[in-house]
């Protein structure tokens, strides 16, 4: 037992010793938490438009203030004939051209309608639709000014409230998202590579032949990672709330057994790559591969798995981190607890149960 | 030169007699354009949606099929009440809920509008506010074509703008056309720049570094011994890739081949500049695998590649000013899918450009035979 | 440089931070000698000899190597010593042959040279029908001799050793040491490093290094008459005792 006791100790050293790699562990779910809080937004802000005026009167300028006071454009060109469109989007200046048509205003004054033509660079479809979108909604909105003291026929008018998100915020859904992708960083992947280098640089053997039990050296191994893993998710925890007021609406004790029930399985996958990969990079490869591209595609941390074509969704629920993101994202959003959430522990405790006991059976093939 | 020859032949007998390589180099680019770009998407096809209807009139009979007609939208429960509607939105059962209250019919004919509520998840934003955006679409075609029926009965009432849209270049708005250039990206980055710093990292591990060093070799052989490997590995890739986006994806390319790898060629310098400058700071391949990773993660987020610039804050945009992949990625794009001439990229040509000469420089300088 | 003397060294000093990894190290090297650089583990042989290669700047100190000296003439100094250190040295996953056609050619040997020494090579050290054998596949010992042999296939005036022979065996010892002899013979200066005593004797001359000073240097006959001892092993400990006390 004293024997163990120091060799814990010594593994811990040996991975808090090296201030690069802990910098970047605690450093990316930290930066992962700003950007996707920050940066994955559903708005639209200040996108390039051209504007062709054939009119050049009030009100087409009066349209434009309107849409530029929107905060969502910002005009980058103003051209002089169609034949500008085409090149305005070969050099990237604008995202959509609002073609004005002659007499516009005069057009409208007379009752007869005037013309705008929308033309978007759909090379990036959803941004397209979008600023399409936007653009009718201010123009229709400056129609309805002009129609104030006329009868408006009949009209349903919907009132969308948003569930569990109310600002549309990313960062609440990212979130459990991020704790999965650092746990299955650290837990996994940080794991298997590290005992690959250990058996790389021939120290595996030298542990071997101590009198430490087999598993006493694999416990050894996954205490520090296990401890990181666990202090990753209560700092994002932490900082989802504290910076963006994500909250916590379920039992915070159920949110966290669950974590370390998913770092065990983490654990698990990372030792059992260990035990077939030969070198580093074999490891390094087949976690960047087997896990980590799964975890961030497949299991809805980013896309939803349902609009996947069918073979996709059928990978995507062999994937544990998808369970853990639903029980991570109810506990902590809609404030669910295991009454809702039996089915996806019981998935969750059934892989990590199989990949423990195949890890270690490959292991203990290995030693022998 | 011939010094950097016997550099470039014991790089190649390494890369290929290293058995992870040829899995890297060969199935990498088909399993990232077939899982990622199908699995990339926010191409909403299946929004799964709930009513609850407390009016059950003609008009909201009559909505809800027209929903239900359309490709995008299924109905999946119809409930009694609230509580049931929140329950099925609870357990994940719908993703919206149409809420018709009483007299929605009445109040329509009655005060020419009338409200209804739409519940929405909106646990993940980006695909609540696609499918409002979309719904939106279908309601305000609902309304237009009450409008038009109003002024056929009503002439003499003045008609006001007229929008039309057109969407260039990919009318049918297919986001995998968006993604496929992304991903190629992606993979030329991974490529250049964990292959070129894990190779330096490994000699730094072996000890073989130092026997490098001490000989009289000129450190800008030994670096053009390095990087032109990855250089080839990484244009192969892309045109393996493209290969596959062309065959999979019927990818649309407009544009001229010769100056999309023009562009690639001077990307991955960049690339490689920053493979190698992480190299000369870390000591081991899981420490460059973690610089690397976080490193790449921000570009990557922030470039564009993923999800648009225009919806990132202006600090955000003003920050892709110094990422190279927003340059690449955006240069791509333009290229393949609109025909873009090295004229018209110049911008995006030159800021690369000096990226490459910065970063090879830096790394460069850091790359010390000496300490 | 005096004709004979092909590394001088005066007060050469490397400093870590407070601490003297080199603390003014005085001695020369005689061309074609055999000179043995002593020292337990830790001592600053491998700090010393790394500054002698050029991979390391010097804090201190007055040294010139084949007549260039360590500062900023780094490059001349390479193109004229060879250098093997403890740490392996030849890559793993390529064959004995595609090291030799390696390292021969980023010396910049043209092709015929390169042939021929190439088959000299392998042949000298019975190799000729293990030549694409990958390096990790073959024993330790004939590593070591290969590692030695590319690293004076340029023909440099001094070779470097930093414990070129750790972890093998006393007889795989003295077969690398006939390679050495046969080296010096043709006329290459030869510097090594290493803590097994039994190679000290083979030496013409040997300093021994402590803590980052050199406290003794002479032949190793001399050093045993001085300290009145039969090997140099004896001489050894007496002078670590010496120090301690």
């Amino acid at each position: 037992m004293k024997a163990f006791k120091g060799f814990v100790i010594k593994e811990f050293y040996h991975i808090f010793r090296d201030y690069r790699t802990m910098l970047i562990l605690f450093g990316i779910p930290i930066a992962q938490v700003i950007l996707f809080g920050y940066i994955i937004t559903t708005e639209i802000n200040e996108a390039g438009v051209a504007v062709l005026d054939n009119s050049k009167d009030a009100v087409t300028r009066e349209i434009q203030n309107q849409m530029l006071a929107s905060g969502f454009f910002k005009i980058t060109a103003q051209l002089s004939s169609e034949t500008e469109i085409e090149s305005i989007f070969r050099k990237g200046i604008a995202k959509e051209v609002i073609v004005f048509g002659a007499n516009f205003e005069e057009n409208l004054r007379k009752g007869e309608g005037s013309d705008l033509q929308i033309v978007a660079d759909a090379s990036d479809a959803n941004v397209a639709n979008l600023l399409v979108s936007y653009t009718t909604a201010i123009v229709q909105n400056y129609n309805r000014q002009q129609m104030a003291d006329m009868q408006i026929p009949m009209q349903i008018e919907p009132r969308v409230r948003m569930y569990y998100n109310p600002e549309l915020k990313g960062v609440y859904f990212f979130v459990p998202g991020i704790m999965s992708v650092i746990l299955m960083l650290i837990s996994a992947m940080m794991t298997s590579v590290s005992i690959a280098r250990e058996k790389e640089m021939g120290n595996m053997e030298i542990l071997l032949v101590s009198p430490l039990r087999p598993i006493q050296i694999i416990i050894g191994k996954l205490m520090p990672y296990f401890l990181l893993s666990f202090v990753n998710a209560v700092s994002v925890i932490s900082l989802g709330w504290l910076v963006f007021d994500v909250p916590v609406n379920g039992s915070i004790v159920l949110l966290l057994a669950e974590s370390m029930l998913f770092i065990t399985l983490a654990l698990s996958l990372g030792l059992l790559i260990s035990s077939v990969a030969a070198s580093q990079q074999v490891a390094m490869f087949i976690s960047m591969l087997g896990l980590m591209l799964p975890t961030i595609l497949l299991s809805g941390f980013i896309y939803p798995t349902e609009n996947m074509p069918l073979w996709l969704e059928l990978i995507s629920y062999a994937m544990p981190p998808k369970y853990y993101i639903i029980i991570a994202k109810d506990i902590m959003l809609k404030g669910v607890g295991l009454r809702y959430l039996w089915p996806e522990t019981l998935v969750l405790l059934g892989m990590t149960l199989f990949f423990l006991i195949v890890a270690s059976k490959k292991f203990k093939i290995r030693l022998s | 030169m011939r010094v950097i020859l016997h550099l470039l032949k014991k790089e190649f007998r390494q890369i290929f007699r290293n058995r992870i390589m040829i899995p890297i180099i060969f199935v990498m680019p088909i399993m990232q354009m077939l899982v990622l770009v199908y699995a990339a998407t926010f191409e909403m096809k299946n929004i799964d949606f709930g009513v609850m209807d407390a009016d059950k009139s003609i008009t909201t009979n009559e909505f809800v099929q027209k929903l239900s007609a359309s490709p995008f939208f299924n109905l999946k429960a119809t409930s009694n009440n609230l509580d049931e509607a929140n329950e099925n939105l609870l357990n994940d059962k719908v993703d919206l809920i149409l809420v018709f209250p009483e007299n929605f019919e009445k109040n329509l004919v009655r005060d020419n509008k009338a409200e209804m509520q739409i519940l929405i998840n909106a646990i993940n934003g980006t695909v609540a506010g696609i499918s409002q955006a979309y719904l939106g679409e279908i309601i305000a075609e609902y309304n237009k074509q009450i409008i038009a029926e109003f002024y056929k009965t009503n002439v003499g009432v003045g008609q006001n703008i007229r929008i039309q849209a057109q969407f260039w270049y990919n009318p049918e708005l297919n986001y995998k056309v968006y993604m496929v250039p992304g991903i190629l990206v992606v993979l030329v980055t991974v490529i250049g720049m964990f292959l070129s710093g894990l190779n330096l990292v490994r000699e730094k591990e072996m000890g073989t570094i130092e026997q490098i060093n001490v000989t009289p070799i000129r450190k800008y052989q030994f670096i053009v011994g390095k990087l032109l490997p990855f250089l080839f590995i990484g244009l192969f890739d892309l045109a393996f890739g493209l290969v596959i986006a062309k065959i999979i994806f019927d990818i649309p390319m407009v544009g001229s081949m010769l100056t999309l790898f023009i562009m690639a060629f001077v990307f991955l310098l960049v690339v490689l500049g920053a493979g190698l400058l992480v190299s000369t700071f870390t000591e081991t391949q899981q420490q460059l695998m973690f610089v690397g990773y976080f490193v790449m993660i921000i570009f990557i987020l922030m470039s564009g590649i993923f999800t648009p610039v225009e919806s990132m804050p202006i600090w955000a945009q003003k920050f892709n000013l110094i990422n190279p992949m927003y340059y690449f990625i955006a240069a791509l794009r333009m290229i393949l899918l609109k025909g873009s001439t090295l004229a018209d990229l110049q911008y995006y040509f030159y800021s690369l450009l000096v990226f490459a000469i910065v970063m090879i420089w830096l790394a460069v300088w850091k790359y010390k035979k000496v300490n | 440089m005096t004709a004979e003397n092909i590394i001088e060294v005066e007060n050469l000093t490397k400093i870590y931070g407070q601490f003297y990894a080199n603390d003014h190290l005085n001695f020369s090297v005689k061309k074609g000698e055999i000179f043995g650089f002593l020292g337990a583990n830790g001592a600053g042989k491998t700090t010393a000899i790394r500054i002698l290669c050029g991979l390391s700047k010097p804090s201190g100190g007055k040294i010139t190597v084949a007549g260039f000296n360590v500062y900023n003439q780094t490059e001349q100094i390479k193109r004229n010593i060879g250098y093997m250190s403890q740490k392996f040295s030849l890559y793993d996953d390529l064959t004995v042959k595609e090291n030799i056609e390696f390292y021969g050619g980023i010396y910049g040997l043209n092709n015929k040279t390169l042939r021929q020494k190439t088959s000299d090579l392998l042949q000298k050290l019975d190799l000729t029908d293990k030549q694409n054998f990958l390096i990790k596949d073959i024993p330790l010992g004939w590593k070591q001799r290969l590692a030695f042999s590319i690293a004076i296939i340029h023909d440099p005036q001094i070779v470097f050793l930093d414990e070129p022979t750790g972890g093998v065996d006393p007889i795989t010892r003295r077969h690398f040491w006939d390679l050495i002899y046969e080296a010096a013979f043709s006329g290459i200066t030869i510097f090594v490093t290493t803590h097994y005593m039994d190679e000290a004797e083979y030496c013409d001359r040997v300093s021994i290094m402590v803590d980052g000073k050199i406290i003794a240097l002479d032949s190793p006959d001399n050093l045993k008459n001085t300290y009145q001892v039969d090997t140099m092993n004896e001489v050894f400990l007496k002078l670590a005792r010496q120090k301690i006390n």
